[in-house]
This record gives structure tokens, C-alpha cells and sequence, in this order.
């Protein structure tokens, strides 16, 4: 392998890494407030990634209006699914809003292909994303320079917002302790409306992202991105916003790079993510930079 | 008192084997009153019924959310599948790659095959329960569904020994409502055993509260490791049964939606209840095919009704069934309860009192 | 005869920063009720942790004399190693098998010392299994009726008052047939007359059953009327021990629990 086609790959595995790591933002974010894996995150992703293809192919609405559309959209779904499927269940044992969960995903799925039907279609990518440039002896796209840096900019703008704000004060607060949280005066219901909301917001760009950079939609898209990147977010420490890119970045490297340097592995390429899964559990169970959960006796 | 339980003891045991006898004589009947297509229904219903028992002795009695059942389903598929078909078949089927020389001779009559495929069920959940078994709630329904698409993964592509992606075709169909009703009451029995043992009452021991149950003496993990091997065994069975009714197996028919059609049988049936799990296969059963209608085109005089004959209706009614229950009724039809001819009795006893 | 059915030598736990208990050396004589008190967060359940096996000490050790045998050190073992060596214990905050009835409860508890294995049961081939799961039932009712808990028998425990089950934790503890009693505040939630009746309660369950009994309370009236020693922790640390009247007075407890003026006063 020689060095252009290795940056070829590392940029492959930037963007990749990258959305996974958004993807996983999300997941992180509710894991971290109400212990539940939402499971229809990575359906909110495929919406995304529908609805700005139907602004923009369908009915030719221009792209910066219909990326607003559709992260609009993608966001108002992920506070309905909380308002309709959790909420209920807040002071329900923890496995019944996840059984609720993953019926909410299994709905998403099945009356998106109701909705759209279940035939791919492609995704036209538009002309200034595509144009080749070169970068000293590797020729790159805009596009795949652009997925990561617009996913670190977005990171980094979540994370002032955690550390900077009040909001962000009250998600971190209820993460500690709920109960206490909400005797302190703090709308305990909207916070977790506000975390459903960016981390849906955050998934739907990713959606777009992914559309663009493998020209296609169809309604089960956000099944396997979404396991893997709740396996980035486990991996990274879940609860941990840097630790959800560092997962997303780590797994979208491992896949890339084992492909790359072992192409006979290409068919186990998905298998990837549940064997370090499997490992990072066994070997850590609090991920790279998660904090320690105990329970008391 | 002792005297009048004793009697009843005898007349409950009386009624147990009279429906169960009955239900064989019907069974018998069966070809002759029902078409085809009601016995697959029927012989579905068994199947689920075992699918359902077996993710149920996990999840609703031994507590832990497990993800896997389809994983498992497809080894208990593919090792009855192998044993069953002839080096005939197996030749000719194979055109990816050739198969694996050791795996063409062997063969095993049916009965067998569907024990080795619990047995290789059981294995694998056994060789994943040792890792994953430590952790509690979610993340071991997350790895557990890792690890099932591991192993789709893994007959996916080792062509050799699976075919690939091709999956196994002209499986015979061994599986009628003899085998299926058959095997199920087996299920049903073992099941009830071990649920009435003092074993049973550790299952449920470790469930509710793990820290005291180790305070009393009970080695959680073991107990844990069992409960999950024992209910992989029956997900094979169940899975190869499955493989001999339809009689074509591929890797795509063991994703994590062949799981949830389980989830949901256990779910709705009521978790921890065995009679549960029977009446859940029943009503999701009866209700998957029923629900076929509306994805055929339902004309109202002659326009069509909206959103009718559209492929995937069925599974969004499904799935918001599910969400209901859940939200609504938590603890599904029979919750923690099981039937018993006692209860049947006093409930007929209580309707006629109200009526006096 | 012989030493004491209880020892911990130098026993220190840590959590992260916080030394949750501080070198505690104490001891609990065969046959003895004692008392272990302090004021809250002084780290007397954690004590109780570290003598069942959940939590690990940094340092020290924890040694129990069974009724037979010689004495052995325990820390180290898991919960259920140690349960098995006859160590039984309830819990502050109640922790039954809540869906399970009151009957499989107690029965649940005998499984430590059942040796029919878990498959002997499914069909009915092994006399001495079924005669085993018999017995364990009929002794499980026959606790249930020691304790007064007949009336429960086939309730779900979550589903009892209050008072019913912290004896039905009670009777699970001692299904698992112990030579030694950990009981972490057993008075808790009970009215004057309920703790009035604990007292003897205790007294019958220790010669009934021969146990050692080393108890949490913080109900003064109970620990001074039933026990016979009393070792007092404050902050993780050994403050004081003795006979309940020399307890009474002295003043470093008075101080622990109510403050130096009133230590003084």
C-alpha cells in the first residue's frame, strides 16, 4: 500500500469515524440522563437523510433550506418519540421504556417503508461536494474533508454548550441525580426534551452526511450505523460526549483499516464493532473515558 | 382441609390430561378439518410457543434482557438442516465455493438433528453467557444481540460449511403437528418441572434481587449461566423446527426482527408467566397473519381505503401494538400469573355469584 | 472452648478517598448477642459488606469459627462461599425476592444446603431428590409458622406488611442454616411495642437456632436491652466498647452521637 492510497483511506476512515461518533452523541447523551438505550436513534438518522432527500430531489427546494428542513424535521420526530414512547415511562422499570423503545424503532422502520416503500433511491450529490482537488499527491473530494470537520465543529460547539451553559448545567445535574435535580427548581421533562432534541438535530446531520457521501436512502439505513455507534458510544465511555467521538473515530478507523490492510476480512467487515464490543465489556465495561456506575447496597 | 386439596390435586391432574388428550384427538383430526394453510398456522403456533418459552425462562423468569434469540434460532436452523440433507443435495447445492468434505457424509434422522440443534444452540449461548453474563440490564441485551449477528455474520460467510448468503434449500418437511405439538408439550413440561423445583425458585431468586440472593447462598453467576444455556437450547430447537417447515434457510431470515417477533410473544404474553408465553404465540401468531389483510388492497365500494395494500402495514400496526401494551398494560395478558383449573373454577364460581 | 465465632483484625476499607472504615479490630463470642452503633455514615453497614464478602478490605482480615470445624479467614470469598460457611444476613433496606411468594423465599434460602442437583427434578426419577424438594418445602412451612407467617405462606413478599416482612427475612436467613447472624437494624419501622417484643424475639432465636448474633440498630432501648457487648464506630473508626451500661456513659460516645457540648454538659 503506498502513501496516497493510505491518506485515502485515513480520510475514508475520518468521515466514517466521524459519523459514527455524531450518531453516538446522541446515544451517550440519553444513556447518560435516564439509563435508556434509545433505540430508535438510528431511525432518526434515516430520517434525516429522507427528508433532505425529499426537499432537495423531490420537490427542489434549494439545499441550505432544505438541510434546515430536514434537520427541523428529523429533530421535532425525536422529541415525539420521547414525548410519546418514554416519557409514559419514566417511573416504569427501566426494561419496559426499552421494550418501548426498540417497538418505536421497529415502527419508524416499518412505516417508513409504508411511507417511502422499501426501494433504495439514489441521492444526486451535488456538483461543488464532488469536485476533485489535489492535496499534494492525493487527490480528495470537498465532501469527505467537509464530514469531519463539520462533525468536530458541531462536537465542540455541544460541548460549551454542556460546560458553558445553563442547560447544559441542568442535563449534566439530572445525569447525577434526577430526583434531587427536580426539587432544585429544574424542569426536569424539558431538559430531557432539549437532550432528545440535539442529539436528534446531531443524528439528522449525520443522516444527511451519510446520504451524500454513499448516494443512496432506504428505510432500514439507520439499523446498523445505530448499533455501531451505540457500540462507539459504549466504547468511548458512555455518558461522555468526547468519549462518544473518540468511540465513533476509533470504530470508523478499525473497520476502514482492517478492510484495507486484510481485504479478505471485507465480509466480516460489520461483525467488527460486536466483537469490540464484546471485548471493551469484558476488558473495560466503563469504556475509555466513562465514569463508574455502582449500585448500593 | 388436607383431604379436600388432595382431591383437588386429583381433579385438576384428571382435567390436565383430558385436554391434553382432547387437544391430541383434534390434533389428529386436524388434516381433515383444516386446510394447509390453517395447519402451518397451527404448527407456527407451536414453534412460537417454544421460541417464546425459551426466551421467556431467560428474560421473564431468570431476568436477564437478552437480545441473541435469533443468533441461536439460526445455529439450530443450520445444524438440523446439515444433518437432514443428503451429500446429494448438499453437492448440488453448493456452487460458491465446494463444501466442506467432513460435512458432506454426515447425517442424522430428524428427531436427532433437532437435539443437536439445541445442543449446538446451548453451546453457543453457553460460550457467550461466560463473558456477558457479568453485566447487568441493557448492556447484555446489546452485546447479547451483538454476538446473534456475530453469528449471522459468521454463517454468512463461511460458504464451506453454510453455503453463504445461498442459505440451505429443499430442507424436507419433517416438522408436522405431531413433531411441533409434540415437542412443545415436552417444552411446556420441562419447563413447568424446573419452574416448580426449588431450582426454579432460585431462577426467580437472582431475578428480583441479585445482591441478596448472593447473601443466601446462591452462585448467581452459575445460576444466571444455566438459565441462558437452557433457554438457547430450546431457541435452537425451535429454530430448526422452523427450518423444517418452510424448508429454505438463509442468513437474512435470523435478524435482530426474528428476535423481536419473540420479545414480543413474551412481552404481551406477560413476562414470567408460562402460560404466558403459549397465549402470547397464539394471540401475535394469529394476529401476524391476520394483519395481512391490510397490506392486500381493501376497496371500500371502489376506491381504496388509505394506506391499505401497502407492503409493511402489517408491522407498523404490529409495532404500535406493542408500544400500547407496553405503555398500557405493562405486564401483558396473564402478567406474572400462570392458568391453573383452581383459579379457572373460582373465577366461573365468582361470575355466577354476581349473577345470583 | 473456644475463641470467638467472629474476628476482624485491622480491617480497613476505602472508597476512592474516603476511608470508610479505619483499622477496626472487634470480636463476637459464640453464642453472644452484640451490638454494633454509631452515628450515621459511621460505617457500620459497611462493615456488614465487607463480613459477607461484597466489599474487598484494602487491608485486615475477617475470621469465623463455624460451629464445627476449625477457624477459617473469609475475606476473600464471594457472598455465596461465605454464606455457605454459615454466615446469614438481612438487610437495612429489606430485600426480599419480591415477586416470589414467602414460601419459595425461605425455600430459595435452603438451596445452599440442598444437594439434589437442578435437573434431578424434571422428571420424577430420583427418590431422594423428590424426598429432599419435599422436605425443604415442609421445613420452609414449618419457619413460616415459627415466625408467625403462616397466614403469608402463598403471598407475594412485596405484597406484605412492613413488620411481616422484615421476619420473613428473617426466616430466609435462617433457612440457609447458620451458626452466625448479621441483622442490620431489625428494629427499623417498628413501633414501641413491636421493638419491646424484638428483644425477647432475639433472645429465642439465639437459643433456639444457636447463633451468634452481632446486630445495626440505632434504637438505643433495643440495643441496650438485648445485647450482652457493644463496640461503638464513629467515622470509620473504633470509639469505645464495652458492657450497654459502661457504653451508657461513657463520654466519647455521648459525644459521637449528640456533640461535644452535651458530652461536657
Amino acid at each position: 500500500m503506498n502513501f496516497s492510497m493510505f491518506l485515502q483511506h485515513f480520510t475514508n476512515a475520518l468521515g466514517l469515524g466521524s459519523m459514527y461518533g455524531l450518531i453516538a452523541i446522541g446515544y451517550t447523551m440519553v444513556y447518560g440522563i435516564l439509563r435508556l438505550i434509545n433505540f430508535a436513534h438510528g431511525d432518526i438518522f434515516m430520517l434525516g437523510a429522507y427528508f433532505v432527500f425529499f426537499a432537495t430531489i423531490q420537490y427542489k427546494i434549494p439545499w441550505a433550506l432544505g438541510l434546515v428542513i430536514a434537520v427541523l424535521g428529523a429533530t421535532a420526530c425525536g422529541l415525539l418519540v420521547d414525548r410519546i414512547a418514554y416519557r409514559p415511562l419514566r417511573d416504569a422499570p427501566r426494561i419496559s421504556a426499552l421494550i418501548s423503545a426498540i417497538g418505536v424503532s421497529f415502527f419508524i422502520e416499518n412505516a417508513s417503508i409504508v411511507a417511502f416503500t422499501g426501494v433504495p433511491r439514489n441521492v444526486i450529490q451535488p456538483k461543488l461536494l464532488m469536485e476533485p482537488f489535489a492535496l499534494g499527491t492525493v487527490r480528495l473530494i470537498p465532501l469527505s474533508l467537509m464530514v469531519p470537520v463539520i462533525s468536530f465543529v458541531l462536537a465542540a460547539g455541544l460541548l460549551w454548550v454542556i460546560y458553558r451553559t445553563k442547560q447544559g448545567l441542568a442535563m449534566r445535574s439530572i445525569s447525577h441525580d434526577i430526583e434531587t435535580t427536580r426539587l432544585m427548581g429544574v424542569s426536569v421533562d424539558k431538559t430531557i426534551a432539549l437532550t432528545f432534541a440535539i442529539g436528534s438535530a446531531l443524528a439528522a446531520v449525520a443522516g444527511i452526511m451519510w446520504a451524500l457521501r454513499y448516494p443512496k436512502v432506504e428505510p432500514l439505513m439507520g439499523m446498523m450505523p445505530g448499533f455501531k455507534a451505540f457500540i462507539a458510544a459504549v466504547f468511548g465511555g458512555v455518558g461522555s460526549v468526547a468519549g462518544a467521538m473518540l468511540g465513533g473515530l476509533s470504530l470508523g478507523f478499525i473497520e476502514i483499516m482492517s478492510v484495507a490492510f486484510f481485504p479478505k476480512l471485507s465480509g466480516y467487515r460489520d461483525a467488527f464493532a460486536f466483537v469490540l464490543l464484546i471485548v471493551i465489556l469484558l476488558v473495560k465495561p466503563t469504556g475509555l473515558l466513562g465514569e463508574k456506575l455502582e449500585d448500593k447496597i | 382441609m388436607s383431604a379436600e386439596r388432595g382431591a383437588k390435586k386429583v381433579r385438576n391432574r384428571f382435567l390436565t390430561v383430558l385436554a391434553i388428550i382432547s387437544f391430541a384427538v383434534f390434533l389428529q383430526q386436524a388434516p381433515n378439518l383444516l386446510d394447509g394453510y390453517k395447519i402451518r398456522i397451527m404448527n407456527m403456533i407451536a414453534i412460537n410457543a417454544i421460541l417464546g418459552l425459551s426466551l421467556n425462562l431467560i428474560y421473564g423468569m431468570a431476568g436477564m434482557f437478552s437480545l441473541g434469540h435469533a443468533g441461536f434460532m439460526a445455529v439450530g436452523a443450520y445444524v438440523s438442516a446439515l444433518l437432514i440433507l443428503t451429500p446429494a443435495q448438499k453437492t448440488a447445492m453448493w456452487i460458491l465455493d465446494p463444501i466442506a468434505p467432513w460435512l458432506l457424509g454426515v447425517h442424522a434422522p430428524f428427531l436427532i438433528s433437532i437435539l443437536a440443534a439445541g445442543l449446538a444452540a446451548a453451546f453457543f449461548g453457553w460460550l457467550i453467557s461466560m463473558p456477558v453474563l457479568r453485566l447487568g440490564g441493557d448492556y447484555l441485551g446489546i452485546a447479547t444481540l451483538g454476538f446473534s449477528e456475530i453469528l449471522r455474520i459468521l454463517i454468512t460467510n463461511l460458504t464451506p460449511i453454510t453455503n453463504g448468503p445461498l442459505g440451505l434449500k429443499g430442507i424436507p418437511a419433517h416438522t408436522n403437528l405431531r413433531v411441533s405439538y409434540g415437542i412443545l408439550l415436552v417444552t411446556l413440561f420441562c419447563t413447568v418441572r424446573l419452574m416448580k423445583s426449588n431450582f426454579g425458585n432460585v431462577i426467580k431468586a437472582v431475578r428480583d434481587d441479585e445482591t441478596a440472593a448472593r447473601t443466601m447462598g446462591i452462585n448467581t453467576f452459575q445460576t444466571r449461566v444455566l438459565a441462558f444455556t437452557i433457554g438457547c437450547f430450546g431457541a435452537g430447537v425451535g429454530g430448526a423446527l422452523m427450518g423444517n417447515i418452510i424448508t429454505t434457510i438463509d442468513p437474512r431470515m435470523f435478524t435482530i426482527n426474528q428476535t423481536y417477533n419473540t420479545l414480543m410473544i413474551v412481552v404481551i404474553g406477560g413476562l414470567g408467566s408460562i402460560t404466558g408465553s403459549v397465549v402470547g404465540s397464539v394471540l401475535v401468531t394469529v394476529m401476524l397473519e391476520w394483519l395481512r389483510f391490510v397490506e392486500n388492497p381493501i376497496m371500500i365500494g371502489s376506491t381504496q381505503l388509505f394506506l391499505s395494500g401497502k407492503p409493511g402495514m402489517r408491522m407498523v400496526i404490529f409495532s404500535l401494538l406493542l408500544i400500547g401494551v407496553i405503555i398500557f398494560r405493562r405486564e401483558g395478558v396473564m402478567g406474572m400469573k400462570e392458568f391453573s383449573w383452581d383459579r379457572l373454577f373460582s373465577f366461573f364460581s365468582r361470575q355466577r355469584g354476581d349473577a345470583a | 472452648m473456644s475463641g470467638p465465632a467472629l474476628s476482624l483484625r485491622g480491617l480497613v476499607l476505602r472508597f476512592g478517598g474516603l476511608l470508610a472504615v479505619n483499622d477496626l479490630t472487634m470480636e463476637v463470642p459464640r453464642g453472644g448477642i452484640v451490638g454494633l452503633i454509631g452515628p450515621n455514615g459511621a460505617g457500620k453497614t459497611s462493615v456488614f459488606n465487607v463480613v459477607t464478602g461484597f466489599y474487598k478490605p484494602a487491608s485486615g482480615y475477617v475470621e469465623f469459627s463455624p460451629q464445627e470445624g476449625p477457624a477459617r479467614k473469609i475475606t476473600g470469598l464471594p457472598p455465596h462461599e461465605i454464606c455457605r460457611a454459615g454466615l446469614a444476613r438481612t438487610f437495612q433496606n429489606i430485600r426480599l425476592f419480591g415477586n416470589a411468594t414467602a414460601v419459595e423465599n425461605v425455600m430459595a434460602g435452603a438451596y445452599v444446603r440442598e444437594k439434589s442437583r437442578w435437573w434431578m427434578n424434571i422428571l420424577p426419577l430420583f427418590p431422594s431428590a423428590m424426598r429432599e424438594e419435599r422436605e425443604i418445602r415442609e421445613s420452609a412451612a414449618a419457619m413460616l409458622e415459627r415466625l408467625g407467617l403462616e397466614k403469608y405462606m402463598d403471598a407475594a413478599a412485596s405484597s406484605l406488611p412492613y413488620g411481616a416482612q422484615r421476619r420473613l427475612e428473617i426466616a430466609r436467613a435462617l433457612s440457609t442454616k447458620p451458626s452466625f447472624l448479621l441483622l442490620d437494624e431489625p428494629a427499623a419501622g417498628m413501633n414501641p411495642q413491636e421493638s419491646a417484643e424484638l428483644l425477647t424475639f432475639i433472645r429465642n432465636l439465639r437459643d433456639e437456632f444457636s447463633l451468634s448474633i452481632l446486630l445495626i440498630e440505632h434504637d438505643m432501648k433495643v440495643v441496650m436491652g438485648v445485647c450482652e457487648h457493644i463496640w461503638v464506630l464513629d467515622q470509620g473508626s473504633l470509639i469505645a466498647n464495652g458492657k450497654p451500661d459502661e457504653i451508657k456513659k461513657d463520654p466519647r460516645v455521648i459525644e459521637a452521637y449528640l456533640g461535644k457540648e452535651a458530652a461536657n454538659a
